[in-house]
């Protein structure tokens, strides 16, 4: 397991190298001068000049991503351009109301939606299967911004039911304002998720096994929560897998709307205050977390999978 | 040692024609053209596909910047233009959502011809010719795909200014990846297959290859990825939109979604239900067509 941690580890500093590279070539080659893209059409001569110097702007290209390849090393991504905070700080900050967002958010999507799927595929083909199927398909058909702009107006701004929006950083106080948030998280993936852990738990009680165990006498209850389920996990995980960078769009989202300060929030602040120094170390960050989540699915694949080996 | 001899009793007249085998295609065909769900589905596409053309050609929803009634005037069925209500600047909503029809539906259809011709030719030479080439590959797009799109996207929008043209760069170097990776895993599968090696001993070029014997066995993935990514580009560019680094100054569906955030509070529920009710019109007939499509295309039904 260890050997495989470092391998795995090892295996994506291509990766985040190609990653870096990207970023770099998309903010300071492609999109034109940063400089001026900071400061905006009416500065100076001297104030451009000036934030060359303070980037290292005016330097050759290889030396700049040099630059760049040393910050990510060290960690220290220097400082915001709009606010002077320093980045490294602003990302400490944004993680938490992030992942207390988030990770609430997908594992009570994922329990629900695999409890749903364990319903529906128990009902295969009588009515209440059918409905679900119907309605998923058209609950995965309705954009996300509309879930959230319904649910904040009528949830929250008309029937006053949860706060329209805020955060609060004392540990219990985040979920006053997290609740309205996860749970439209939560209504607005069921759809796609049940639809899929459907189609995952039939396949698997077409197997020799769930005959098997049903030929013993198994009581249908105790196949589907004990040999089904169990055989589940393997789609369970591959489904966390494609849904993690969904996380990220969430986080966008969510954030936005109900104004949590998370990482999501600083990325889009930064977006329209130009903050070029904040963009480039989000993009690459968010990159990074999404590399780690992979690994970590890697590992879960094999907890949950005797048949995978970790070599 | 025993010798087994079969004889042949049926005997084939050479007077009649032989029945005719079906392609793949020719049954898929006769799948799709039996389900309901799936024609239905089309005519609405079909409808959608008419309706932005007829708004290209400035006939339907024109012009739509023009002032039709007063500041959120309600909803009024005496007139094609009123018939959703006015925004903010007494504008046809209904135009409004006209012309949005049209920006999703060129950026859907624009994303979807590049992406997956661009994504099937990436992954068929992978696939194809292996070794480096396949290392180099495999490693561009793990890569692309560790940046997550909605950050890849706004990064190319931030770097190509924000507008129509960044929004298709930003989509279809998204998007081409799903289809590449698909597409380099069969032609792995398929270049050891007997009959490439036939052709090879034929003396087949590898561009005959690739292109003539290979892809047509792979080309119904193309087709599925085709409607999916049409319908996820239609998607993405709302919320990009809507986040405020796609398209500006046009009324695409996601400026009035983003313009309803507001409006709400007012009491304006117009804008946001013509727009929601014409993208969800639209996502769910390729959604089910999608699930049509693959049915039909299946190989294994017969």
């Amino acid at each position: 397991m260890f050997t495989f941690l470092v391998r795995r580890i090892i295996g994506t500093i291509p990766i985040v190298f190609g990653v870096a590279l990207v970023v770099f070539v998309l903010f300071n080659i492609v999109g034109g001068d940063p400089a001026l893209m900071m400061v905006g059409k009416h500065a100076t001569a001297q104030q451009i000049a000036d934030i060359r110097r303070e980037y290292g702007l005016d330097l050759p290209l290889p030396i700049q991503f040099l630059h760049y390849l040393r910050d990510i090393a060290t960690f220290d991504f220097g400082r915001s351009y709009a606010t002077r905070q320093k980045i490294s700080d602003m990302i400490m900050n944004g993680v938490g109301p992030s992942l207390s967002l988030t990770l609430p958010a997908f594992m009570l999507t994922t329990v629900v939606s695999v409890l749903l799927g364990l319903v529906v595929s128990y009902f295969r083909g009588k009515i209440i299967d059918r409905v679900a199927v119907i309605l998923c398909v058209i609950g995965m058909s309705i954009s996300v911004l509309a879930y959230i702009l319904f649910g904040q107006y009528y949830l929250a701004y008309d029937l006053r039911l949860f706060p329209i929006s805020g955060y609060d950083y004392s540990l219990t106080g985040r979920f006053e304002y997290l609740a309205l948030p996860i749970l439209l998280w939560l209504f607005l993936s069921m759809g796609s998720e049940v639809r899929f852990f459907r189609t995952a738990i039939l396949e698997e009680t077409s197997q020799d096994y769930v005959r098997t165990a049903r030929a013993k006498g198994v009581s249908e209850p105790r196949v589907f929560l004990k040999h089904v389920l169990k055989n589940s996990m393997v789609p369970i995980v591959t489904n966390v897998v494609l849904e993690i960078p969904l996380l990220v769009l969430g986080s966008f989202l969510f954030e936005n709307f109900f104004g949590i300060p998370g990482l999501g929030s600083i990325t889009i602040d930064a977006l329209h205050n130009s903050d070029l120094p904040v963009i480039k170390t989000m993009a690459f960050v968010i990159s990074l977390l999404l590399i780690f989540g992979n690994i970590m699915t890697d590992l879960i694949y094999a907890l949950v999978d005797p048949r995978v080996k970790l070599s | 040692m025993t010798t087994t001899t079969t004889t042949v009793t049926e005997t084939v007249s050479l007077d009649k024609p032989l029945p005719k085998g079906r392609s793949l295609w020719q049954l898929s065909w006769m799948r799709l053209k039996k389900d309901p769900y799936a024609i239905a589905c089309s005519v609405i596409i079909l409808f959608y596909v008419v309706v932005a053309l007829l708004s290209r050609l400035d006939l339907v929803g024109y012009p739509w910047d023009a002032k039709v009634g007063e500041s959120y005037g309600r909803p009024d069925t005496s007139s094609f233009a009123t018939f959703l209500g006015m925004d903010i600047f007494g504008r046809s909503v209904m135009y409004k959502t006209i012309y949005g029809l049209r920006i999703a539906m060129s950026i859907g259809l624009v994303t979807a011809c590049i992406a997956v011709p661009l994504g099937a030719s990436m992954g068929a030479i992978a696939g194809y010719y292996g070794g480096w080439i396949d290392e180099v590959f495999v490693w561009f797009y793990t890569t692309l795909s560790s940046i997550p799109d909605l950050l890849l996207l706004i990064a190319i929008s931030y770097a190509l200014g924000k507008g129509m043209t960044a929004m298709y760069v930003a989509l279809i170097s998204t998007s081409w990846i799903g289809i590449a990776r698909v597409i380099r895993g069969e032609f792995i599968k398929h270049k050891e297959r007997e009959y490439v090696v036939a052709a090879d001993a034929l003396g087949a070029s590898d561009f005959s290859k690739i292109f003539k014997h290979i892809l047509p066995n792979v080309s119904h993935f193309l087709i599925l990825n085709f409607s999916m990514q049409f319908m996820s580009a239609i998607k993405a560019e709302v919320i990009l939109t809507f986040l405020g680094v796609g398209i500006q100054g046009l009324p695409s569906w996601g400026n009035m979604i983003d313009d309803a955030k507001l409006e709400l509070a007012r009491g304006v529920w117009w804008q946001l239900t013509g727009a929601t009710v014409a993208m969800f019109v639209i996502v769910l007939a390729l959604n089910i067509l999608g699930d049509s499509l693959r049915d039909a295309l299946d190989p294994k039904i017969k």
